[in-house]
């Protein structure tokens, strides 16, 4: 290659061409078409403005008619495992995991989470082993090829209170109750510009147990006037996906009887479980935070003793 | 750059024994040692590196996940829970994995936008520009393909919508849609074979990346001013100039993608697809990966026939059509001087194209209905008119700044405007202290 005679030649064509461009470009009306191609971008941030003003014009006007689901944004919560150094609360994890057993497990499965994991709530190992006892699990075949009842060990996963999904569904009024293994993280209402950005700072990741929250105490609300709610369904307006949903309101007041002496209301209940689903869903949350604060401080370390060194090197170097 | 006279030599024996049999220690010498790249690379040039670590990164962590995965769709979804729950640091891999696409993806939009400011694609990179594309381009596949491998509702009906565009090509449409499917509809083998080709793809663009550096190698890096190196003091040494400014820029990186992957791990993903796949049940917005939306926004603008192409058809072609003006870029832009830093009206576009083109992510990810389709429409023609009208007729009618005769004038000249003498040297003088 020969870098340097190509490169004289061309640019000797460039302040050639330059000095032909300026004359050409007088007459050119250059500016009329660029304006206008800038224009066109300006008009279409304009747009952009005033179409989001104009959905959100729409949506107010139909209020018995929502296009938009859910109806409220879920309402947030302060949770013990938000932010940089969060953890769980083993206390709030065994009462949601009373609320789970006693409530929600009558129709929603959790086949993901075994009973071994249960230690992470702070149960000791003949706890685990007394809790998974207390389920009769279907094994087999046998010696003899056939199934059989037992009770459940430690290595077992919750058991399923449906058979299958059709018999859920049927038992259910048509719609599967979903397995609750993953859904606090399975479950999100769109966060929407700009609060996306801003969640990045506060490290907004409850989603999931705040829409829990919200939809396991949302039940009082009424519905506005004229506006028609399916039969068999039920009114709620921090469903994701409706109006109104299956699921009637599973919780009500002293239902659960806590032992620890917290109070015993829906609010209380549907922030443990939220609680306890959360840990279900990511049962290494606080591994994860912890890792990754001791991970960011070496690299804040080693960045700065590698910035340090790079303007050593380039120190004596105009650049 | 490659003049062909190495200052390679061996010290030890064995140094000598290896260069005269295969000369593989002079070859990484000469290409990261001894590689002289301009000395005014600013941090935008760092990105090749961050590159080139991210793909490493994403194979060494791919491995160890296809070791615990299950690519069958009755089993695939469980397993990924398997890794997350219960493989030692299994969470990390994965989240790592994940989370990795992401920001690969956030390196190579930047590496290109890099380019595309710089002018890094004019004679005589043009083919170092094109490779460039083509290893993009195995990205998106490979980046598609992976996102169905968890098998949940999104890894799903994004799998179905986006082999469905190749029906809308006529004739062998139907037939291409079912070599990818393997059936009619996205299934057991749909997933066995994005498994296998999703192992595939990187390495195929390992080779191509391969033939960028050496690509690279050959004419030289670009920079800044735009000007061709033309004399020793316009470069410096790769090692250690560019090596220690790349491990900074590197680290910086990696410092938001571990704050992504400890902190936010699900903020790039979708909650759907944590719910696993379900044939009969579609998600009420189906929305691709993050890095697809500008071109799913371009799909969807196309809204009318156009003669005899349907609205589908036109889609898929205004589509595909948005990525080959990549490749043509070259070609497009007319302008003899190849850095922004010199075109003023080149530059205002370039900005303006930045903003269009968040834009139509931010479209793509709303539901194509009402304004937002026409939002969509004014996005797409600007897009398109970027690179047919804007890159042409800027180049024949543009009046560039006065260029600098060199690189070493360019820094001397910034240096000496920069007011307070050398700051370089000026805040050297503590360190050798210490």
């Amino acid at each position: 290659m020969t870098p340097k005679s190509g490169d004289r030649f061309s640019d000797k064509i460039m302040v050639e061409t330059t000095t032909a461009r300026q004359r050409i470009s007088r007459g050119f009306g250059m500016k009329t078409i660029l304006t206008s191609l800038a224009l066109l971008g300006l008009v279409l941030a304009g747009t952009a403005a005033a179409t989001t003003g104009a959905i959100a014009q729409e949506e107010a006007h139909n209020e018995a008619q929502p296009t938009h689901f859910p109806i409220h944004e879920p309402k947030e919560m302060d949770w013990s495992f938000a932010g940089p150094f969060g953890t769980y609360d083993k206390a709030q994890l065994q009462r949601g995991l009373k609320v789970y057993k006693e409530v929600c497990a009558a129709c929603h499965s959790m086949k993901l989470v075994a009973f071994r994991t249960l230690e992470d709530l702070g149960y000791s190992e003949a706890q685990v082993k007394a809790l998974a006892a207390e389920y009769t699990i279907n094994d087999g075949p046998n010696d003899a090829g056939d199934m059989f009842d037992r009770p459940g060990i430690p290595s077992d996963h919750f058991p399923a209170p449906f058979p299958n999904d059709q018999a859920a569904a049927a038992a259910n009024g048509g719609a599967a109750p979903p397995d609750m293994s993953l859904l606090a993280k399975a479950r999100g209402v769109e966060r929407g510009f700009p609060r996306f950005v801003f969640d990045i700072f506060t490290q907004y990741a409850q989603g999931g147990p705040d829409y829990i929250h919200s939809l396991l105490t949302g039940y009082d609300e009424q519905p506005p006037a004229g506006m028609e709610i399916p039969e068999g369904t039920h009114y709620n307006p921090y469903f994701i996906a409706g109006v109104s949903l299956k699921m009637p309101n599973p919780l009500s007041d002293d239902q659960v009887t806590y032992d620890d002496g917290s109070p015993q209301t829906v609010d209380q209940y549907s922030r443990d479980v939220s609680a306890f689903l959360m840990w279900a869903a990511e049962p290494h949350l606080e591994a994860r935070k912890k890792t990754g604060f001791r991970v960011l401080v070496f690299m804040l370390l080693f960045g700065a003793l590698v910035y340090l060194t790079k303007r050593k090197v380039w120190a004596g170097v105009a650049h | 750059m490659s003049e062909g006279h190495s200052t390679y030599t061996p010290k030890t024996g064995i140094g000598r024994w290896f260069d005269a049999r295969m000369p593989l220690p002079r070859l990484v010498y000469d290409s990261f040692v001894a590689y002289p790249v301009p000395r005014n690379l600013n941090y935008a040039w760092t990105f090749g590196g961050i590159l080139a670590l991210m793909l490493t990164a994403q194979m060494l962590t791919g491995i160890v996940l296809a070791m615990h995965y299950a690519a069958d769709s009755t089993l695939a979804f469980d397993s990924v829970e398997k890794i997350m729950r219960d493989v030692n640091s299994g969470w990390l891999l994965r989240y790592l994995h994940s989370n990795g696409a992401s920001f690969f993806f956030v390196a190579v939009y930047i590496h290109i936008f890099r380019g595309l400011y710089y002018g890094s694609y004019k004679a005589p990179r043009e083919l170092l520009w094109i490779l460039g594309c083509i290893i993009y381009l195995l990205m998106m596949a490979t980046g598609f393909m992976g996102y169905v491998l968890p098998w949940g509702q999104m890894s799903f009906w994004g799998a179905t919508v986006i082999t469905g565009f190749f029906s809308a090509v006529p004739l062998v449409g139907e037939w291409i849609q079912q070599l990818l499917l393997g059936g009619f509809a996205v299934d057991n083998p749909t997933l066995n074979r994005f498994f296998s080709l999703h192992y595939l793809l990187p390495f195929m663009i390992a080779g191509v990346v391969v033939l960028h550096i050496w690509a690279l190698h050959v004419v030289g890096q670009s920079n800044p001013t735009g000007i061709e190196v033309k004399s020793k003091t316009d470069t410096v040494a790769f090692t250690p100039y560019a090596t220690i400014k790349d491990a900074f820029g590197m680290l910086v990186f990696l410092f938001i993608f571990a704050y992504f992957v400890f902190y936010l791990p699900n903020f790039l993903g979708h909650p759907d697809n944590y719910t696993v796949a379900d044939p009969l049940k579609t998600p009420a917005h189906i929305v691709p990966e993050w890095y697809f939306l500008p071109f799913y926004a371009i799909l969807r603008a196309i809204t009318f026939n156009i003669g005899p192409i349907n609205s589908k058809l036109g889609g898929v072609l205004a589509m595909f059509g948005s990525i080959a003006m990549l490749f043509l870029v070259p070609w497009l832009d007319t302008s003899k001087v190849r850095s922004a830093v010199y075109r003023p009206w080149y530059k205002l576009f370039f900005w303006l194209f930045v903003i269009d083109a968040v834009l139509l992510g931010w479209l793509g990810s709303q539901p194509a209905e009402g304004s937002y389709v026409f939002m969509a429409q004014m996005a797409t023609l600007f897009y398109f008119a970027f690179f047919l009208v804007v890159l042409p007729v800027l180049g024949l009618i543009e009046t560039p700044r006065r260029l600098p005769n060199s690189i070493t004038e360019a820094v001397l000249e910034k240096n000496k405007g920069g007011g307070g003498g050398h700051p370089a040297r000026a805040t050297a003088a503590p360190e050798t202290k210490s």
